[in-house]
Formats: structure tokens, sequence, C-alpha cells
């Protein structure tokens, strides 16, 4: 390991509990920056973790006004000034008309903005990550549950935070390089 | 919080029935002075009271049907509700009483002629009723045996019956509402109109059961099983509700908007210009846009008093939707608001909300032997 950089510790578990239990146990002992990685959702995880209020809605709800906006104004321009055409002696800016696909363009956008602003908002696409450098990591996908405090965390000291985890009964710590 | 729910619920009674007995009075004295114009009244009163008492049978039966965590609190509220059908017979009898004064005679010929006349427009009155209130009372009854027995035998029974009788309750609300409602305009035909008819009672009847599981909430033993989340599933039932009532509604404009047809125009023609105009838009912003908005946040859906606020206004909205849907049939140049459109339906009401607490207290709150009993107090 010498003269490459720590990323940070990362505790192994093979239990869901306890690695709810290590999240909470490291939240209150002060960490901020860690994350916890399981192959499914524990429920009350992302609140040990402390998961940030997410943004997403925000930008979905743009989004899907956007689609409405854009939606409605396409239609009204297409009859009314680009291609103004008589049908069935109905006005050109006949609204009604225009709803259903302005509600399908809604849903649209707002879907749209939702998957694509999940990935995003997830850092995704991340081509490296230094977690993947522990080799048994890969577990995280199948059968075992770990918790990665990072360096950068103000708390971080490779020596206490080594044996605050293994207090944890974390099977193995290992050290993540950056 | 030292109150018990029967307590509660009793002093509801009480003042419920004071209301409706002193109110029906009046109204009564109404309908001896201006027996046309109590009619018209009447019949929206009839029908926002009907459809939370239809609606409450269909709710219950999906709920059996779908064996969701969320039926359990509310079975109960939904059980009594679909008991006081016999009571809307009753309620009946002054539409039939003034049937002649209230609906246009029926064309002479063609098919509107066989099929609005009196005999066959009372036989199938009697069939609805019939229908719905021995369907409730099985509905009922199986619940009450299965509390006392203990025996599944009673789940799967009522799990039998809920599959066709939702189909059944479908068709139904369908006639009744052509029958009673639709046949005030007699040149008037959608096909939509029915299923307009029993979003509606899904609709009023969910907003008035998730008030009644707001109270009950408040004590024991519902407070131990109404959380947060099921609230939310209310709240997202109530969703549900909302966006199909504005989708129907709209699609049955926008249909009969883009035929233009002389048969069919009429009726929004009255609708959507002046008096009624303007309420058609007061419906779209508060039967529609803001419930929809409102719904769509967690934290108000998550908190039984935001979500109870919410509920209370789409049941007042319900029965503006129905004075919409009905009243422009008499007065098509504008709304003309009478003492009776207001007074009917507290009169209506507090009888019905007595014979609805007089069943709600008979039983425990909570289904005793329902196979979600044991599932629920393990995991919520």
């Amino acid at each position: 390991m010498a003269g490459r950089r720590l990323y940070g510790l990362m505790a192994e578990f093979d239990t869901p509990e306890a690695l709810l239990y290590a999240a909470r146990a490291a939240r209150e002992e002060g960490y901020r920056k860690f994350d916890a990685y399981s192959p499914f959702g524990i429920e009350g995880l992302a609140e040990a973790v402390g998961f940030p209020k997410t943004r997403l809605p925000v930008l979905v709800f743009f989004g899907g006004l956007f689609g409405c906006c854009g939606g409605f104004f396409m239609q009204w321009w297409a009859n009314v000034i680009g291609y103004p055409l008589n049908i069935g002696g109905k006005p050109y800016d006949s609204w009604p008309a225009f709803i259903p696909i302005t509600f399908e363009l809604t849903i649209l956008c707002a879907a749209l903005t939702t998957v694509i602003g999940m990935i995003a908002l997830n850092g995704l696409p991340a081509p490296y990550h230094p977690a993947f450098n522990v080799p048994r990591f890969a577990l995280a996908s199948r059968d075992h549950f770990f918790l990665l405090i990072e360096a950068e965390d103000p708390k971080f000291d490779p020596k206490e935070t080594q044996e605050f985890l293994e207090a944890l009964h974390a099977q193995e710590v290992s050290e993540v390089e950056a | 919080m030292n109150d018990s729910p029967a307590t509660v619920l009793s002093r509801i009674q009480q003042r419920s029935l004071g209301i409706g007995i002193v109110v029906s009075a009046i109204c009564a004295w109404g309908a001896y002075v201006h027996w046309t114009r109590f009619l018209q009244a009447y019949l929206v009163a009839f029908f926002f009271w009907l459809n939370i008492s239809l609606g409450c049978f269909a709710i219950l039966m999906l709920q059996h049907m779908i064996k969701g965590r969320w039926g359990l609190v509310i079975r109960r509220s939904l059980e009594a509700g679909a008991s006081t059908l016999p009571l809307m017979v009753l309620f009946f009898i002054p539409l039939l009483a003034g049937h002649a004064r209230l609906y246009p005679p029926p064309p002479t010929t063609g098919f509107k002629a066989v099929y609005l006349n009196w005999p066959f427009f009372l036989g199938r009155a009697v069939f609805y009723f019939a229908v719905w209130v021995l369907m409730a009372w099985l509905l009922n009854k199986w619940s009450d045996d299965q509390d006392r027995t203990g025996d599944p035998v009673f789940q799967a029974r009522l799990t039998r019956l809920s599959g066709p009788g939702l189909i059944i309750f479908g068709l139904t609300i369908t006639f009744a509402a052509v029958d009673w409602v639709m046949s005030l305009e007699t040149g008037f035909f959608s096909t939509i109109y029915g299923m307009i008819f029993m979003v509606a009672a899904a609709l009023a009847a969910m907003a008035f059961i998730t008030v009644m599981a707001m109270i009950l909430a408040r004590y024991k033993p519902l407070s131990e099983v109404a959380t947060a989340e099921r609230f939310h599933n209310y709240g997202n039932l109530l969703l549900v509700f909302v966006l199909l009532w504005a989708y129907l509604s709209f699609s049955q404009f926008l249909i009969i908007w883009a035929g233009n047809l002389q048969d069919e125009i009429p009726w929004y023609v009255s609708r959507a210009y002046g008096g009624w105009g303007v309420i058609a838009l007061f419906l779209v912003l508060f039967h529609f846009a803001i419930p929809f908005v409102l719904l769509l946040n967690r934290p108000i859906t998550k908190s039984s008093r935001a979500l109870a606020g919410v509920a209370i206004a789409l049941f007042i909205m319900g029965w503006v939707d129905l004075y919409w849907i009905i009243e422009p049939a008499f007065r098509p140049q504008g709304p003309q608001l009478s003492w009776m459109d207001i007074a009917t339906p507290f009169g209506l009401g507090g009888l019905w909300m007595a014979v609805f607490l007089q069943k709600l207290r008979k039983r425990p709150l909570l289904p005793l032997h329902d196979p979600r009993f044991e599932e629920v107090l393990e995991y919520d």
C-alpha cells in the first residue's frame, strides 16, 4: 500500500441486521461520509446512512411542466400559425382537442426526467469507483453486506476507525485504495 | 384522549339524528309549499348519499378482492356504509311519488318510449335496490359469522361474492344513473356516463371513509394499526379516483365536443356557459387540479389531519359535481340556489349518519378473524 492514497476503510458483515446496526453506530459515533452496500433494500438503512433529501421531485415537476407547456404550444403553433386548417368548422385554437397530447407529453417528459434525473443524481455512469479495489466487494451483489467509511470524513483516523469497525463485529476490515 | 371511541361515536350519532330529524321536518314543509323545487333539490341530495352508500359497498368488495392491509382499518366503516342501503330505499320513495313532476314525459315512439315508461322504470328501480340490499346484507352477515366463529370459510365466501359483485355493481349503477339522472334530458346520451357515477361514488365514499378513519385512529384499538403508511394508502386511493374522475369527465366532454351533434351538444352548452360555466371551472380547479397537486405530496398524505382536510373538500365537491350534472336540466339558463338545495343533503345526511353509526357501534372496530389481522400487528 506504500505510496498509494487511502480512500477509506471497508468493513464486511454477513447479515443485514449487522450492517444496519453498524451504520447506526457509525452515525452516532459522528461519522458522516460513509456508505452502505447491500444486495437488497434494507428498511431503515437509508435513514441510518443519512440519505440526503432528494431533489428529484423538483426536477420531475419542471420536466412535467415543460412537457405540458411545450406540448400545448406545439399544437397551438401548428394549428393556428404554422398550418391553419379548417376542421369541422371549429376555431383554429380549439383547446379541447389539444388536451390528450398535452397530457401525454406531460407524462412522457416527467417520466424521462425521472429516469435520467435519477441516474444523474446517483452520479452514474461512474467508470471507476475505489470500492471495487477490494476483491471481496463483488459479494455485495450476492450475499454480503459492506460499510465503507471514507478517509475524507473529518473524524476519520486510520487506526481509530479500524478499531471502531472491528468492535462492531465486522468479519473483516480492509483498506480501500483510492 | 380520555374518551373511548364508543362515547365519541354515540355523541356524533345523537347530534346527527337531531340534525336529521329537524332539517328533514323543515324540508317536508318545503315539499308541501313547493313540491317541484323540493324534488329537484332532493334528487341531488339523494344521489349524494346514495353515492356514499354504493361507494362503501364497492370499495368493501374491492378490498375483499385485493386483500391489501389497508382494508383492515376501514373494513368496519365500509360494512356500515354498505348496510345503509335499505335506508336509501326509504329515501327513494319521494322520488317515486314525484316521478311525474320530476322527469319529462318519455318520447312516444322508438326505444326510449319502451324503456322509459313508468312500469318498467319502477320495475328496474325495485331490481337495483333488491340486488344492492341483498349483496350488502350478505357481505355484513358473513363478516359477522367470521367474527363469531373464526371459520376461514367465510373469508372465502366474501371473496367469491365480491368478484361477480363488482361487475353487478358496475352494471346496476350505470343503469340507475341512466334511469334516474340521464332521463331528465331525454335527448342526451353518453356511454361513459355510468362510469362517471361509479367513480364519483367511489371517490365520495373514500373521502368519507378517510375522515372516519382519522376520527377513529385517535383512539384504541385503531390507533395501533392506523399508521401513517395506511393514510398514505388512502391518499393514493383518493388520488386515483380524482384522476379517474377527471379522465372520464374530460373524455365525455371531448367526444361530445368533437362530434358536435344536436342531440348531445345542448347538454354541454347549458353547462359550459354563464353561471354553470363558472361552476364547471370551479370543478376543474377544486375537484381536480388542486386536490391532485395536494395528494401528490407525501407529507400531506402521511398526516391523517391534512389528508382528512383534503378529503372533506373532495366530499363537498362531490355534491357540487352532482349539482352541476343534475340541476342544469331544470334551469339551463343558470344556477338559482334554493335553501332546499342546501337543507336536503343535511336532512338526509343526519338520518344516514345515525343509521351508519348505529351499525358501526354494534361491532368491534377491528374485524377479529380477518387473516390480515395478525400480519398487520406483526409487521407494521
